[in-house]
């Protein structure tokens, strides 16, 4: 009995530690003052400005098309790649296996200055682009992890049969191998999103001025001064999120 | 079959945007520099001679210190979390586990910098104790080490407790009572069975909070004000202000290889199955 009252209540200073933070923020969106210390009172005024602000707008739509454009063509190359690696003599696969892991196990910020000295190097402007080839290089390994098992459990007489009775190796693939390891694609590629749109450290230094993304916008912001817009702004996301994960539940209840 | 060229268009990308970055800093590291801070292509080693003044090395030392205290904190923090999840009936488990991906998505910097409202002089924790007349001055809460620890605690924590549960509800559930029926007592089923078979979650657990955390340098930007420098703010600041790309590429050789040399050291204690982190 004392055992238990111990582990819950242990469990929910954790989660307190956890949602705190969140918790704060979302109440301070409503708060009617801009110094965040006091509590003047509730108000919507925030979510207005919000809606006004071209340069979170902005932020916001480079976020989204980044971590969309980059998790897509991560997963084609990924997920080819991962078909190639599979197929591989031992000693290329192992030679394959550990470029794929570079990235994994490499810190961020090499990542990101060593992206940055690349793109000097090459004399590519800075901006959109090389952002977005910086997010498919750091989501290709993830989507390559997640679409191996799959590949592993495969059967490898189904691509065979497939092509004895008449299908070409083309067909083969979209009829036969792709629905069998689609579960590893769909995993990757909403891997490759969830980790775009959550990167601060690469975008950061691979990223021009002038080219904003939600992490980068808020850094700049935390050196300037932060409004509560920003507030308004972070709950509607975790609204969101929590919105999203609320309804996956529900659907996979009802499957 | 023609499968060999599926390999061809990520051979080039990982040849391009993997490998030849890493290159290119590890030219640069050997650099000379003229001086407006141009690129001389002569060969030198100043550049890891300058990291060996005390200066540098005080805050390498200090960027293991503080990335290990939080690591350690986390740990001691998520063991007993994750067992409490892994111990939980099915049901509860996937949402208590939810709960720690859910933060992941709410993006990290929003997240640090509500501490920064949470710990600042007039924020809530000093407002709170004065009010109960605990306290007549605020404490300096923010901008300072502590501060980067509890950061480093907070945002890396999952990244603890999800590998540690992973490999703890996989543990056969037989080998526990095996061990109660041999007459062991319950500490000692734990530090006999339970604790060495989840090992590999552990390490997993200590990679991935060492890790960001000797990198960062926002959390220690925005909790630490400047006033605490670690690898991650020098690597910045040499490529961003000081414009001495052959000293920032230096520092990040160094920190890449101490990274490596730890997952080598680590990795002994992993086998295929356990640890990853989902």
């Amino acid at each position: 009995m004392v055992k238990k009252l111990i582990k819950r209540s242990y469990a929910f200073f954790v989660y307190m530690f956890l949602y705190l933070p969140i918790l704060l923020l979302i109440i301070y969106s409503f708060n009617d003052s801009k110094y965040r210390g006091k509590w003047n009172g509730f108000t919507f005024k925030w979510y207005k400005e919000l809606f006004r602000d071209q340069t979170v707008a902005q932020a916001l739509y480079n976020t989204f098309a980044i971590a969309i454009l980059a998790a897509i063509i991560a997963t084609i190359i990924g997920t080819i790649s991962a078909i190639a690696i599979h197929k591989m003599k031992p000693r290329w696969k192992s030679i394959f296996m550990n470029v794929t892991y570079l990235p994994v196990m490499n810190p961020d910020i090499v990542i990101g200055i060593s992206l940055l000295a690349l793109f000097a190097v090459l004399k590519m402007k800075l901006g959109f682009i090389t952002l977005l080839l910086a997010h498919i290089t750091f989501n290709i390994p993830y989507v390559i992890l997640a679409v191996l098992p799959k590949l592993r459990q495969l059967n490898p007489y189904l691509e065979e049969a497939a092509l004895d009775l008449g299908a070409t190796p083309l067909q083969a693939f979209f009829k036969v191998i792709l629905p069998e390891i689609m579960p590893g694609v769909i995993t990757g590629l909403l891997l490759a999103f969830t980790l775009s749109l959550d990167d601060f450290m690469v975008s950061f230094f691979t990223t021009g001025s002038g080219v904003n993304t939600l992490s980068i916008k808020v850094y700049s912001m935390t050196k300037t001064g932060v409004t509560p817009k920003i507030n308004a702004l972070s709950t509607l996301l975790f609204m969101g999120v929590l919105g999203l994960l609320i309804l996956l539940q529900k659907r996979e209840k009802t499957n | 079959m023609k499968k060999k060229y599926l390999s061809i268009p990520y051979a080039l990308w990982s040849l391009i945007f993997s490998i030849a970055p890493i290159m290119i800093i590890l030219v640069y590291s050997f650099c000379k520099r003229s001086p407006y801070g141009r690129i001389v292509y002569e060969f030198t080693l100043n550049n890891y001679k300058t990291f060996m003044e005390p200066i540098y090395l005080n805050v390498l030392w200090r960027s293991m210190i503080l990335a290990a205290i939080s690591t350690i904190i986390c740990l001691i923090i998520a063991y007993p979390m994750a067992m409490i999840i892994a111990k939980s009936p099915l049901k509860r488990r996937n949402i208590l586990i939810m709960l720690f991906i859910v933060p992941l998505w709410t993006n990290f910097l929003l997240r640090t910098y509500a501490w920064m409202i949470l710990l600042r002089d007039q924020g809530i924790i000093n407002q709170f104790l004065i009010g109960l007349g605990i306290i007549d001055e605020p404490l300096g809460l923010l901008y300072n080490a502590g501060a980067v620890v509890l950061g480093m605690v907070y945002n890396f924590l999952p990244f603890m407790v999800l590998p540690i549960y992973s490999v703890l509800v996989k543990i056969d559930e037989s080998l526990i009572e095996a061990a109660m029926d041999l007459g062991a007592t319950s500490r000692e089923v734990f530090m006999k069975v339970v604790f060495p078979l989840s090992i590999p979650g552990v390490v997993s657990g200590l990679i991935m909070v060492f890790m960001p955390a000797v990198s960062t340098f926002v959390i220690s930007d925005l909790l630490g004000g400047g006033q605490t420098i670690l690898l991650g703010n020098l690597i910045q600041n040499q490529f961003l202000f000081a414009r001495n790309w052959q000293f920032g590429s230096a520092i990040s050789m160094i920190m890449m290889v101490l990274i490596l040399i730890g997952m080598a050291v680590s990795h002994k204690y992993q086998d295929e199955e356990g640890g990853g982190l989902w």
